[in-house]
């Protein structure tokens, strides 16, 4: 057998044809590079407009003014300039949101990963999580002409705005963030596990509460910080339902404004740029920034072990 | 041996129990979202008909629609779809196929993770100083639309490394033996095979967009709107204009908002009648999501 060698112009135009495509896989390498760069660069922007906006406002107003200073009426005419309503307001509807969240999540997560059939799992896991696919201002409406009203027949002195009502359906609404993750974390625990502890003559409930729980604890604790970020950080539940009234109180029957109530609150109004309530809302932004970047942090902390742990 | 009984008796009590609390538990979520659909659709049906689709805002609640809204919303949708679905693919792609195992990699995560928890209102602000002013893109459908982009970008990046991630090895190994390069190989094996993921991902994505809120007042999106942008097709060359990205606009979730905070109860059956819009909307998305991914999950099989 005899091999006919190649003509030339062909071995240069699969030469050609080679640098092309080589050229090409570069530069869509740099492409995609370059798009996953872009989510640095959306951080970057967060942080330099947080900072450079608000440091009018802080060269002003004074740091330890604004963290300790009781009143927050940045538009009146007596303007004063103390965070601390917004963030009474934004921990009291935030308590009240966990405090419906968290035990009902738990329960729900236990449930569905020790005792719910397969099929039952199947269906009512993403039915839950349809819960936070309702656009927040629904939750608004919801809060403000169904919860409330309801409330309102049992504590008739309830005023019309209030945390409480707000708090509550906040609450409904991150039950899937509790449900959902915890139940991915108590599922990845081995089935070995369980089998000692049913051995050893525990009953379900037992295996659940001293042996999957305690192995799925990171990831649990994940998912409770990642709903206290999101129940700090809602806006339009609150904005509606809890009134826009920044209001120095621990007592969840009362109307007050959180502090990402107060950023919208002043949006509403003609915000020229420069001007005070341009500033403050800044000024809130970064409070609220640095509270959920703490909890998302440590949120994230926790899921990487609970994912190295098996 | 009665003991034992006993303490096995009671064992079986408490699972039971816990059986009976878990259920009542679930249903406490199941049960509020029947009873938030079922209000809004006593308030708000009867409101909803053709007259309330085909009008624009007015000082009467009667007469009020959301005509500018909806259009408003598609358009911004539009856009928002334009901007991160290529943008989060192609970081997704890079992060999962290309990103060297290192400390950039590693930054990068941890920065996405971070992104997707940051309160939407702050993306809002961030709008606010760049878009809005130090672009000086106004208060318009284009300024709306890189916000909500901005915003659910880690949602289409967090989905399509998951979707790409379900894709075995030899896949890969396969489309190299036969010589192919790896930008090759993503285009024409990883993206094919990933699309129902990564679809499922966008569409849950735009389902959360078009319900966000805060970001857009943040950017001063106004409520009262009575005309709609200039339409994207002319009747003289070049055919196609642009001119509606710079338009003023609202859309469903700021009408809703502007019509829930009146005092005036005549329109909250208008805010009613905008949210049964907005819940079908994106309820409808999300089952669209859940079927894509069923649908994958049963044509492809390694």
């Amino acid at each position: 057998m005899t091999s006919t060698p190649l003509p030339q112009t062909e071995v240069l135009g699969a030469i050609r044809r080679r640098q092309r495509r080589s050229l090409l896989d570069r530069g869509a390498a740099m492409l995609l590079g370059a798009a996953a760069a872009s989510s640095i660069i959306i951080t970057v922007g967060i942080v330099m407009v947080l900072a450079i906006e608000s440091s009018t406002f802080f060269g002003e107003v004074g740091i330890l003014t604004f963290l300790t200073d009781t009143v927050w009426t940045p538009l009146f005419a007596d303007a004063r300039f103390g965070i601390l309503p917004l963030v009474t307001g934004t921990l009291v509807t935030t308590a009240v949101a966990l405090a419906v969240a968290m035990p009902i999540g738990t329960i729900v997560a236990i449930w569905l990963s020790e005792y719910a059939p397969h099929g039952v799992r199947e269906v009512l896991k993403p039915a839950l999580e349809l819960l936070s696919a309702v656009p927040t201002v629904v939750y608004g409406y919801f809060a403000l002409l169904f919860v409330t009203p309801l409330l309102q027949k049992l504590m008739p002195e309830l005023p019309t705005f209030n945390m409480l009502g707000a708090g509550i359906v906040m609450g409904i609404m991150i039950i899937p963030y509790v449900s959902s993750l915890s139940e991915d974390a108590m599922r990845g625990v081995p089935r070995i596990l369980r089998e000692g502890a049913y051995a050893m003559g525990a009953n379900k409930l037992l295996t659940a509460l001293k042996v999957v729980y305690p192995a799925a604890l990171s990831g649990i604790g994940s998912a409770y910080v990642l709903a206290i970020s999101r129940a700090v950080g809602e806006t339009m539940i609150v904005a509606i339902a809890a009134g826009m009234q920044p209001n120095l109180t621990l007592d969840p029957t009362q109307p007050a404004a959180t502090i990402t109530a107060f950023i919208v609150q002043v949006s509403l109004g003609d915000l020229p740029h420069g001007s005070v309530g341009y500033q403050s809302i800044f000024a809130a932004g970064v409070v609220l920034f640095v509270l959920t970047l703490g909890f998302n942090i440590a949120g994230y902390r926790l899921r990487k072990r609970f994912r190295e742990a098996y | 041996m009665r003991s034992i009984q006993e303490i096995v008796a009671r064992r079986r009590r408490q699972d039971r129990w816990f059986a009976v609390l878990g259920v009542f538990c679930t249903s406490i979520g199941i049960i509020t979202l029947i009873a938030l659909l079922a209000n809004l659709l006593i308030d708000g049906l009867g409101h909803l008909d053709w007259q309330f689709l085909t009008s624009f805002a007015s000082r009467r609640a009667s007469s009020a629609g959301v005509l500018a809204a909806v259009v408003g919303s598609l358009l911004v949708m539009l856009v928002t779809a334009c901007v991160a679905a290529p943008l989060g693919i192609a970081a997704g792609v890079w992060l999962e196929e290309y990103a060297p195992k290192n400390r950039v990699a590693t930054i990068l995560e941890v920065n996405i993770a971070n992104l997707a928890g940051v309160p939407s209102v702050i993306y809002g602000l961030m709008a606010l100083s760049v878009f809005v002013y130090a672009f000086g893109f106004g208060h318009s459908i284009l300024t709306a639309a890189l916000t909500l982009a901005v915003l659910i970008l880690p949602i289409v990046i967090v989905a399509t490394r998951e979707a790409l991630r379900t894709i075995p090895r030899t896949i890969r190994e396969a489309s190299y033996a036969l010589g192919a390069t790896k930008w090759e190989t993503v285009w024409h094996h990883l993206l094919p095979y990933s699309l129902g993921g990564i679809a499922t991902g966008v569409i849950i994505g735009l389902s959360r967009a078009i319900g966000e809120t805060a970001p857009l007042v943040t950017i001063g999106a106004l409520a009262f709107i009575a005309f709609l942008p200039d339409p994207p097709v002319t009747g003289e060359f070049p055919f196609v204009s642009f001119s509606w990205l710079g338009s003023d606009f609202t859309v469903l979730p700021i009408q809703m908002f502007n019509w829930v905070s009146r005092p005036d109860p005549a329109f909250h059956h208008n805010a009613a009648a905008t949210g049964v819009l907005l819940i079908a909307i994106t309820l409808g998305m999300n089952a669209i999501a859940i079927f894509v991914r069923y649908r994958m999950r049963k044509a492809i099989q390694w």
